[in-house]
């Protein structure tokens, strides 16, 4: 625990803005306004809060699809923006990130086996005869049939695309994994079965999850903190349990009261 | 030519699919056989016992079509038109092919580094373009061949530049599209550099689109080939080439008009066989044409007309579904979807419909108003009755008159279903001017008096926004004020609330429940989220493939589930406060079938 897996001072990032070519001020949108957080190796932070709320761009920042505006992020005690100049690889295998929409994430041109071999044999270097031993062993990790790689990604459903995407995130051995929106788009059981092999992984491969979802329970369910984002800042940040039992800014008391539970009686 | 018949079975797993429905278009198939036997003859030219197409004979000159020796007359040269017009064909044909080849690889490389690029490289590049396109094509055509000489090769060089914009165009907006999606960014991130990611993640996707602008420029290109050497900056004497073949002709159009009549059918043969052939090759690929979209739907669904009529159960139900069957057609086959559901709604009460994807709980919401598309759904069996009417034996346009007036729909993602180009209020006018036949002033104010109805602050300014001004919970407010506007009996609401976030889920469910309570209204509520359901729904009934696994009132249904489905759907919810004893709740649950699960 003496690095933190990510350090974020003061990260901002601003889309449009400046001036247009006759000098007018463009319309700018503060996405992500000056945030600071640090999740510590092991941990799993969560960050919630509503579409628009600058969760998906601070993720998108962490694993450079997006260049911060202002502010500091180091990974693993690294400086981000250095660690990206080391070339894709050094980054790679440090963080990595699993999207929304699992279908999405993989090009539907490929198969299955094109697209776990990327990362192993860019990120890590391995070849033909080693890639095969770890495509089966990353297969076997996610709980899917060893004739996956033959096939298409169309031919899966969510969940099972979702756990080729995770499947994927793992062939680049990084440490360090942010979720965007992992099972927002998946059906009630297929989702919680994701959510344990997500908590699964994390056990057997030590790692640290920032999990990004607009859903309170399934946040409790499997974070330690909870980080609250409202329109680009970050008002509250506790444990998950102290945090839903006595929540402190009136956005986080809107959110817990609003969130659908089961009435028996 | 080949590269066209090739080009239309694309890889190995679909071949036979592919081609199976090339050949099942009768017009792309006949333009195939059409370009294969011209293909044949012009390989077959050099061996074929035809006289010397440039050998010319002035006392055979302009012998009519089927003289001895001459099967397709003689030109004004004493030249052997069928000769010529072969030889002709394969100069056309290759120079028409080699520059659609040519523009397709610089126009689809400037479009997809344009595309992947963006910012000012875009910039640069697609203004380059759109001078490209400022000149008429035939004028630059012209122009180029003026700078460069007259000349089969300065044509072809001509006609494959004035296509490069084309390409581009086609091939930049496509890639737009894609470069924005998880799947690069994803490869980004697996490391694969700029380059790699153009040409193994962005091509293989933009691939079709290429090759059905080729398939359907490749003919346009023989044409204006042989317009170039119509107007004599193609082909030069005495080679043949259609178009050079046509000008020659032309001075001897009422003498001989076969001359030039020859070689004009010839260039139509190809050309429309090109084209036909083209569309289906766009038909083959285009994957949403391929899942029945270029089938029109119907405006009602299909009914099989020896389908079971159950007597209505619920006599006093204002919705009552009664063994409903609908399945969609594949090929011959008939894919099930809803398998024997019956349900009722009362007047004044709600009925949740709860089931994951798959299940069959929109096709049933859809089935009801006969809404689901035909080809490919097809009702075979069961009956809906409204009141005691039976939806499916009403006649087309009284069903399509009950529509909105007497049941109502409430669609998932308003943002999809609002028209983007109309202001919000106009919207509303329309579903009331639909059924009800009022002044447009009176209208007008019954479209603000029904949004201030669901809620929306400042309705007569607000009527006047466009569904991309509102947010996401306005949105769906506008359309549930569009089905309340004509006080309908029942209101179908299809996951009214899961792309919303959950504070304004909670305000619309707010809404709709007292809405209905308000009314008397009868409501169907489809979604996949106990949570949801034991917030609105009096009772609930559980669906799992097609079929209704367990109904009940909601509370008894929670308290106490009886099918496993319901118990592993309830279990399944993440609830506030459980924290990690839901994990390990769920943990017994799938211990046993992990795979079949998934």
């Amino acid at each position: 625990m003496t690095v933190s897996a990510i350090q974020i001072r003061d990260l901002s990032k601003t889309f449009g803005g400046g001036r247009s070519l006759l000098g007018k001020a463009r319309h700018e949108v503060r996405a992500v306004k000056s945030v600071s957080l640090d999740v510590a190796r092991g941990e799993t932070l969560a960050v919630v809060g509503e579409s628009g709320s600058g969760k998906s761009t601070l993720a998108r920042m962490l694993v450079g699809l997006e260049a911060p505006t202002a502010g500091s992020l180091l990974i693993g005690g690294k400086d981000a923006g250095a660690l990206r100049r080391e070339g894709p690889r050094a980054f790679g295998k440090m963080i990595q990130y699993v999207f929304q929409d699992p279908v999405a994430s993989l090009n539907p041109r490929k198969t299955i086996r094109d697209i776990l071999e990327t990362p192993l044999k860019l990120l890590c270097g391995y070849e033909a005869a080693r890639r095969a031993v770890r495509m089966k062993e990353l297969l076997d990790a996610v709980q899917m049939p060893e004739d996956t790689l033959a096939r298409y990604p169309h031919e899966f459903s969510g969940g099972q695309a979702q756990r080729i995407a995770i499947a994927r995130v793992l062939a680049a051995e990084a440490e360090i994994i942010v979720l965007d929106e992992p099972v927002s788009a998946l059906d009630v059981s297929v989702q919680a079965q994701v959510l344990l092999l997500l908590r699964d992984l994390k056990t057997r491969f030590g790692l640290t999850y920032l999990f990004i979802s607009h859903d309170l329970a399934v946040v409790e369910a499997i974070s330690d903190r909870v980080a609250v984002m409202y329109f680009g800042e970050v008002v509250e940040m506790a444990p998950a349990a102290r945090l839903f039992a006595n929540p402190g800014h009136a956005y986080t008391q809107r959110l817990v009261a609003s969130a659908p539970c089961i009435r028996r009686e | 030519m080949s590269a066209v018949a090739e080009a239309s079975a694309p890889k190995a797993p679909r071949r036979i699919t592919s081609w199976h429905l090339l050949l099942n278009n009768r017009l792309a198939t006949a333009g195939l056989v059409l370009l294969g036997l011209v293909a044949l003859m012009i390989l077959l030219v050099p061996i074929l016992p035809l006289p010397d197409p440039d050998v010319t004979a002035p006392a055979d000159r302009l012998k009519p079509l089927f003289t001895a020796g001459h099967l397709l007359g003689t030109d004004q040269l004493g030249r052997d038109i069928l000769s010529r017009l072969l030889w002709g064909t394969r100069v056309s044909v290759a120079v028409g092919f080699a520059a659609t080849l040519i523009a397709a690889f610089v126009g689809s490389a400037i479009g997809i580094v344009a595309g992947y690029a963006g910012g000012r490289t875009d910039n640069a590049m697609m203004r380059g373009i759109d001078m490209l396109m400022a000149f008429p094509y035939i004028l630059l055509a012209l122009a180029i061949v003026a700078a460069l000489g007259p000349g089969l090769m300065n044509a072809l060089y001509a006609i494959a530049v004035v296509n490069i914009p084309f390409f581009a165009r086609n091939v930049r907006g496509v890639t737009l599209g894609y470069v924005h999606r998880e799947f690069v960014d994803a490869a980004r991130l697996s490391g694969k550099g700029n380059l790699s990611i153009i040409l193994t993640e962005v091509l293989p996707n933009v691939l079709p689109v290429i090759v059905i602008t080729m398939s359907t420029t490749a003919g346009w290109m023989i044409l204006e080939t042989a317009g170039l050497s119509f107007l004599g900056l193609g082909a030069q004497p005495p080679q043949a080439d259609l178009g050079s073949m046509l000008g020659e002709g032309r001075a001897q159009l009422f003498t001989a008009p076969h001359v030039s009549i020859v070689p004009g059918v010839m260039i139509f043969l190809i050309v429309i066989s090109l084209n036909v052939l083209g569309d289906g090759v766009r038909d083959v690929l285009d994957p949403r044409l391929r899942s029945g979209a270029l089938a029109r739907p119907g405006p009602v669904t299909d009914v099989a007309s020896g389908r079971a009529v159950p007597a209505n159960a619920a006599a006093d139900a204002a919705l009552s579904i009664a063994c409903l069957e609908t399945g969609f057609q594949r090929g011959s086959k008939i894919v099930p979807a809803v398998r024997g559901v019956s349900l009722y709604v009362k007047p004044g009460e709600c009925l949740g419909l709860i089931g994951e994807s798959g299940s069959g709980k929109s096709v049933t919401a859809l089935s009801v108003m006969g809404l689901v598309a035909s080809p490919p759904g097809l009702i075979r069996n069961g009956a809906v009755y409204l009141g005691n009417e039976d939806v499916l034996a009403m006649p087309e346009t009284r069903l399509i008159a009950s529509r909105g007036s007497r049941v109502a729909y409430v669609f998932q993602d308003p943002l999809t279903t609002l028209h983007p180009m109309y202001p919000v209020g106009r919207q509303v006018e329309e579903a009331i001017a639909a059924h009800q036949s009022i002044g447009a002033a009176a209208c007008r104010e019954r479209a603000v008096a029904l949004l201030e109805k669901v809620g929306i602050p400042e309705a007569r300014e607000r009527a006047k926004h466009y569904p991309h001004q509102l947010s996401g919970g306005q949105r769906q407010r506008v359309g549930i004020a569009m089905a309340l506007a004509n006080d309908p009996d029942v209101i179908i609401a299809d996951e009214p609330t899961t792309a919303l976030d959950v504070t304004v889920q909670a305000r619309i469910l707010e809404l709709l429940r007292d809405l209905q309570r308000e009314r008397g209204m009868a409501l169907l509520f489809i979604t996949h989220d106990f949570g949801v359901v034991s917030e609105i729904c009096d009772r609930v009934a559980v669906m799992k493939d097609g079929e209704i696994v367990e109904t009940g009132e909601t509370r008894a249904v929670l308290a106490n589930p009886q099918h496993a489905y319901t118990k592993r759907l309830i279990a399944c919810v993440p609830e506030l406060g459980t924290g990690e004893r839901f994990l390990e709740r769920v943990t017994g649950l799938f211990a046993g079938g992990k795979e079949q699960a998934s």
